[in-house]
């Protein structure tokens, strides 16, 4: 078997040297320029890695006893990382910054044993190499997380039922209409209307900017279901262009329509028999002055 | 016809769907078609692509803009390697679906484009080719 390094013992006996070399290489990539990290973290973090990379590197397999606290490391990492706003080559950068050290470390250490130097570097460059990979996908995985939880906020903000008036209700529907969040709009349309006991209903599509066969299916469906709970649908906001379009689609919505919410409200006002009527002027603004 | 500029986007999930409609709608007002054309040419690529998901298991979504004399178009091709149509005329008629659809998804997006050419072969895929000029 050919001579391997020691690599517990070239790092223990240069540590302050492969950290020194670590932290010159993150700042020549300006980790630090932006100041969203201070000089004193990465050190500290630099030396709490490096602890944990040099069992690591010593063990002849793929993964060693203290590969699972070293991933969770750099995975706590790089999560922290990702919500400060690094992009993910910084985040890699910071474990890949190791290699130069390193490898500097042990040529310096076995000077003049080449193949030694030559297959420790490898060695090192593989197992670095898997944990650059291992960071990048704890940041991805946070990210990911960012947007899932964003979805879910976007799709309970954007689908509130609002009350206009005794018995009538409005559903301004924003955005795209896929069928997971129409769910939710159905959901919430129709839980609204047995609380309130409400008699109409107005869908305003004001801002949905398509209205494609899809969407329109999913509108028939939700007036379909509060018709059955005893509540009249009027669609309101369709765009001159949505109403072409839906024109040449060949879709025919079996609703009453209005072009404004407002002429819906003045229908629905209308249907429970009540009249919005002009006020005479003097009773409209009062004359305080004198 | 020359092409000017042309992409290619994957149609695998609802969100590259609405990425094709927020493409295509780019692209239109690139072209300067009218809020009006916009609007059609935006909604036939919805329909299309939705069904190259749903119906060809997936596929992509080719983007191109097309110069013709004086006039420029938006030519849109969806392409997938699905088990393709068996019958053409029963698929473009308005109100039938294999699916749970409306069924006029196809043959609506036909009378919202200038042009409109679909190949199909049972078992080895659908291509739909629209084109709207400005």
């Amino acid at each position: 078997m050919a001579a391997t390094a020691d690599w517990n013992g070239v790092i223990a006996r240069r540590r302050d040297e492969i950290i020194q070399g670590w932290l010159n290489f993150l700042r020549a990539e300006g980790a630090l320029q932006t100041g969203r990290i201070k000089d004193a973290e990465l050190q500290s973090e630099c030396g709490r890695v490096l602890a944990l990379v040099a069992p690591d590197l010593a063990h002849a397999g793929d993964r060693s006893p203290a590969s699972d606290e070293l991933s969770q490391t750099l995975s706590a990492l790089s999560r922290s990382r990702a919500l400060q706003g690094f992009t993910p080559s910084e985040t890699a950068n910071f474990v890949l910054g190791l290699k130069p050290a390193l490898f500097g470390a042990v040529a310096a250490e076995y000077a003049g044993q080449g193949d030694l130097i030559a297959a420790a570097t490898l060695d090192a460059t593989r197992k670095l190499d898997r944990l650059a990979l291992i960071t990048i996908e704890a940041y991805q995985r946070s990210r990911e997380e960012v947007i899932i939880r964003q979805q879910r906020e976007i799709s309970e903000l954007s689908t509130p039922v609002v009350k206009l008036w005794d018995g009538i209700l409005a559903l301004p529907l924003i955005g795209t209409l896929d069928s997971e969040r129409t769910q939710v709009v159905m959901e919430n349309l129709l839980q609204s209307i047995v609380d309130t006991s409400a008699e109409i209903a107005i869908i305003d599509i004001t801002g949905v900017p398509t209205v494609d066969t899809l969407v329109a299916q999913h509108l028939l469906k939700t007036v379909a279901a509060a018709r059955l709970m005893g509540a009249d649908c009027v669609v309101s906001g369709i765009r001159p262009q949505i109403a072409q379009t839906m024109v040449h689609l060949g879709v025919e919505l079996n609703v009453v329509s209005k072009a404004s919410l407002a002429d819906a409200l003045a229908l629905a006002l209308q249907r429970i028999g009540k009249r919005v009527t002009d006020v005479p002027q003097a009773l409209a603004a009062p004359d305080y002055s004198r | 016809m020359a092409v000017v500029r042309d992409d290619v986007m994957p149609v695998r999930s609802s969100d590259d769907i609405v990425r094709v409609r927020q493409e295509v709608r780019a692209r239109a007002i690139e072209i300067g078609l009218s809020l009006v054309d916009q609007t059609k040419i935006v909604t036939a690529a919805s329909e299309l692509a939705r069904n190259t998901l749903d119906y060809g298991g997936g596929g992509t979504a080719r983007l191109e803009i097309v110069h013709e004399g004086m006039r420029r178009g938006l030519r849109l091709t969806f392409e997938d390697e699905g088990p393709g149509i068996p019958d053409i005329a029963l698929a473009l008629k308005d109100g039938w679906t294999s699916g749970k659809g409306l069924g006029l998804g196809l043959s609506g997006a036909r009378r919202l484009s200038n042009e409109f050419t679909l190949d199909s072969r049972p078992g080895e895929g659908t291509r739909v080719t629209i084109v709207r000029w400005s």
